[in-house]
């Protein structure tokens, strides 16, 4: 990109009606009539859409939902949704557009951990709150950022053991080739070394690989017990579907840490996809009165376009929102550390996934997780495991101890 | 010993789908020397088509083998009419303007029909080599390749029409002074290739799985198959896919799959450095 001298001329006029604005602003806000802004980021087209749509569909309706309630502190909210195409670049646009153009209360977005990496440092920088909704490797130690998703410590921790007890000790890893999956990989590996057994290999794929015809020889040739999957993406379906086409279904069983996350179990046909067994903090087929009125509200909403809402991506969304709307509720301010104050109250909240504490010291949430396996387009809830701490994180991060940090860390094990 | 005979099968399937996935713009791009950016929206058009089909009921060899090529055929005959005409020699508007009209389809097929239209199996169930299993449907995407090569060829070398193409695709004013009219020849040979396009959809469906957003995983692969193979575009192409296919799929065995793509960029600019005109530039330049 060239700037003209004519744009940047433009951008100077701009910045100082903006700031001769802001006083005009302030005054408008302190009216209280005008909306509280919240900013959804989420892949609506693009590879990564299979996620991003029911997470949008979920952020919609929290929204319309509150604003029903008599929105928060008496203002209305105005969600305002991006939609960054599975495109890094546009990530950190939208994120920079959120926290100086629309001076967003608060965003909620991301979907894959690079496109996370990526817009932290961004809402850090702009002093916007940021809630993180997704499922991912853990470690992220930062205070201006909640993570409402599981991490390894509470789903990798369930689908190993499933694994090791129901089919074998030694597994085959196949990963997306980026932080997430370069990351659990290392936590799959340390649980299935805990359990006894062995991790054979660990296959990474670029996101837009379709063709897993030769890892599929190379896995066979391993002869693991199970194959255990970490892969993202519309791209990657392809695999479960070489998988089932060579006829390996039958010998080698799959688990996987994403499978479900979007809309897997619905694109795969049933010889495809049935008896895949994922972890998650949430699977749409959970039977709790909670889930099915919130189902059914849903439902109601959203008419026959309503998306399926899988594993947990979009009910933490939906979560997320409404534990922020209830720290601004208990800091009656939408100000950023008011705010983060309140939430490290000690905010736990009945949701339709069970109960959901907010951890002070992580940032990160304490929740019910289920082992289920795919069945007909749907999941069969396996094995439930209530309230587990995320451990992984917390045994890394403390932020009333270190206020001022903000990084990820990484587990350290060696492969 | 089994292991070798399953790496050969992988880098013979590896080397079909290149082909399959190419056959359609090496005829647009190779022939009519139209950048087709929508080249793999045309595949998940096929791919739609097939999959909508077999979810109606329609048997399933028809819903892969024959209504995507019909479809996406008159899709393309359209498109030629109302954009591609207007544009001819003009390349980067017909960049601009197929890339535009690849974005439209994404987002017209996601408004359609969702991204969440469950897919078709891979039938032909699988076959063992030694201890390894093989899916049957890889070797059926081989013989397909085959066939659709052949009927190219013999298209193209036997028949009028293919020589009337060829004609005019080598000189279209000459043709048009031997009372050939270039439009019309234009538009069947535009349509011929989106029919290609859609045939690969379909062929492809049971594998890679279908969503709007399937066409970017293949469009760049398909572009530098063609474009390393030069002007002879059925050779060219096959050639190629032979060679980019087979260095894919070994250095992926070897290495992991993102040496596997590294090593086929790799070597199609250092074989388009050499051959700055493709492949055929250089050998076989007789060749079709």
């Amino acid at each position: 990109m060239t700037i003209s001298r004519r744009d940047a001329l433009k951008t100077a006029l701009l910045a100082a009606g903006s700031t001769l604005a802001a006083p005009a602003i302030m005054r408008q806000a302190a009216l209280g009539a005008d909306p509280i802004k919240v900013v959804g980021i989420h892949d609506a087209s693009g590879g990564l859409d299979i996620y991003g749509q029911p997470m949008i569909a979920c952020l919609d309706f929290a929204v319309d939902e509150a604003n029903a309630a008599g929105g928060l502190l008496g203002r209305p909210i105005e969600l305002i949704n991006y939609d960054p195409q599975s495109n890094i670049q546009l990530y950190t646009q939208f994120a920079t557009q959120a926290a100086t153009k629309d001076k967003a209360a608060v965003v909620h977005g991301g979907i894959t951990s690079a496109s996370r990496e990526a817009i932290r440092p961004i809402l850090d920088r702009f002093k916007t709150l940021y809630f993180y909704n997704t499922q991912y490797e853990g470690g992220v130690c930062d205070r201006n950022i909640f993570c409402t998703g599981s991490t390894p410590a509470q789903n990798v921790n369930k689908l190993v053991p499933y694994v090791q007890k129901h089919w074998g000790k030694n597994v085959y890893i196949v990963a997306a080739d980026y932080n997430y999956g370069q990351i659990t990989s290392k936590w799959i590996t340390k649980y299935v070394r805990e359990g006894g057994g062995q991790v054979l290999s660990v296959d990474f794929f670029p996101l837009d690989v379709t063709n897993f015809g030769p890892a599929i020889s190379k896995i066979q040739a391993a002869k693991p017990d199970a194959v255990i999957s970490a892969l993202v993406g519309g791209a990657h379906i392809s695999f479960y579907r070489q998988w089932a086409a060579a006829g390996l279904k039958k010998t080698i069983p799959i688990a996987s840490t994403t499978f479900g996350g979007g809309n897997e179990s619905v694109l795969l046909t049933p010889e495809e996809g049935d008896g895949i067994v994922s972890a998650f903090s949430y699977f749409q087929e959970i039977d709790t009165p909670e889930n099915k009125a919130f189902l059914e509200k849903f439902h109601a909403k959203m008419g026959p376009k309503a998306p399926y809402l899988g594993a947990e991506l979009a009910m933490r969304t939906y979560i997320g929102f409404n534990l922020w709307a209830e720290g601004v509720k208990r800091a009656k301010s939408i100000d950023r550390m008011a705010v983060i104050k309140a939430l490290e109250s000690g905010i736990s909240m009945d949701t339709p996934a069970g109960k959901t504490t907010l951890d002070p010291k992580t940032h990160h949430t304490t929740v019910d997780v289920f082992v289920a396996e795919c069945a007909n387009h749907g999941f069969k809830v396996l094995e439930t495991f209530p309230q587990q701490p995320p451990l992984d994180t917390a045994s890394v991060c403390d932020l009333a101890a270190h206020p001022n940090e903000a990084k990820q860390y990484e587990v350290d094990v060696k492969i | 010993m089994d292991y070798a005979v399953v790496v050969a099968l992988q880098i013979v399937s590896g080397v079909a789908t290149l082909v399959i996935v190419s056959l359609g713009l090496a005829v647009v791009f190779g022939m009519m020397r139209v950048i087709n950016l929508a080249h793999g929206e045309f595949l998940m058009l096929g791919g739609y088509t097939a999959i909508l089909a077999s979810g109606q009921g329609v048997n399933l060899w028809i819903a892969i083998l024959v209504l995507p090529p019909i479809a996406v055929g008159i899709i393309g005959a359209v498109v030629e009419r109302v954009l591609i005409r207007r544009l001819y020699g003009r390349m980067i508007d017909t960049m601009l303007a197929t890339w535009g009209l690849s974005l439209a389809f994404i987002g017209g097929v996601t408004m359609l029909f969702g991204n969440s239209v469950t897919g078709i199996s891979a039938p032909l169930g699988s076959f063992e080599v030694g201890r390894f299993h093989v899916a049957g449907y890889d070797l059926f995407l081989v013989a397909a390749s085959v066939a659709m090569s052949l009927a190219i060829w013999i298209v193209l070398k036997f028949t009028p029409a293919g020589l009337i193409a060829r004609g005019t695709m080598q000189n279209a004013e000459m043709a048009a002074a031997l009372g050939v009219p270039p439009d019309r020849v234009y538009a069947l040979t535009f349509t011929a290739g989106a029919a290609l396009s859609g045939l690969a959809g379909g062929l492809i469906a049971p594998v890679s799985g279908v969503l709007p957003t399937m066409g970017t995983a293949y469009i760049a692969k398909a572009f530098i198959t063609v474009i390393t193979g030069g002007a002879a575009m059925l050779t060219g192409t096959l050639v190629a896919s032979g060679l980019l296919g087979s260095v894919l799929t070994i250095f992926t065995f070897l290495t992991t799959p993102v040496f596997g793509e590294v090593a086929l960029l790799v070597v199609a600019i250092v074989l388009l450095r050499l051959l700055p005109r493709g492949i055929t530039g250089r050998f076989l330049r007789r060749a079709l």
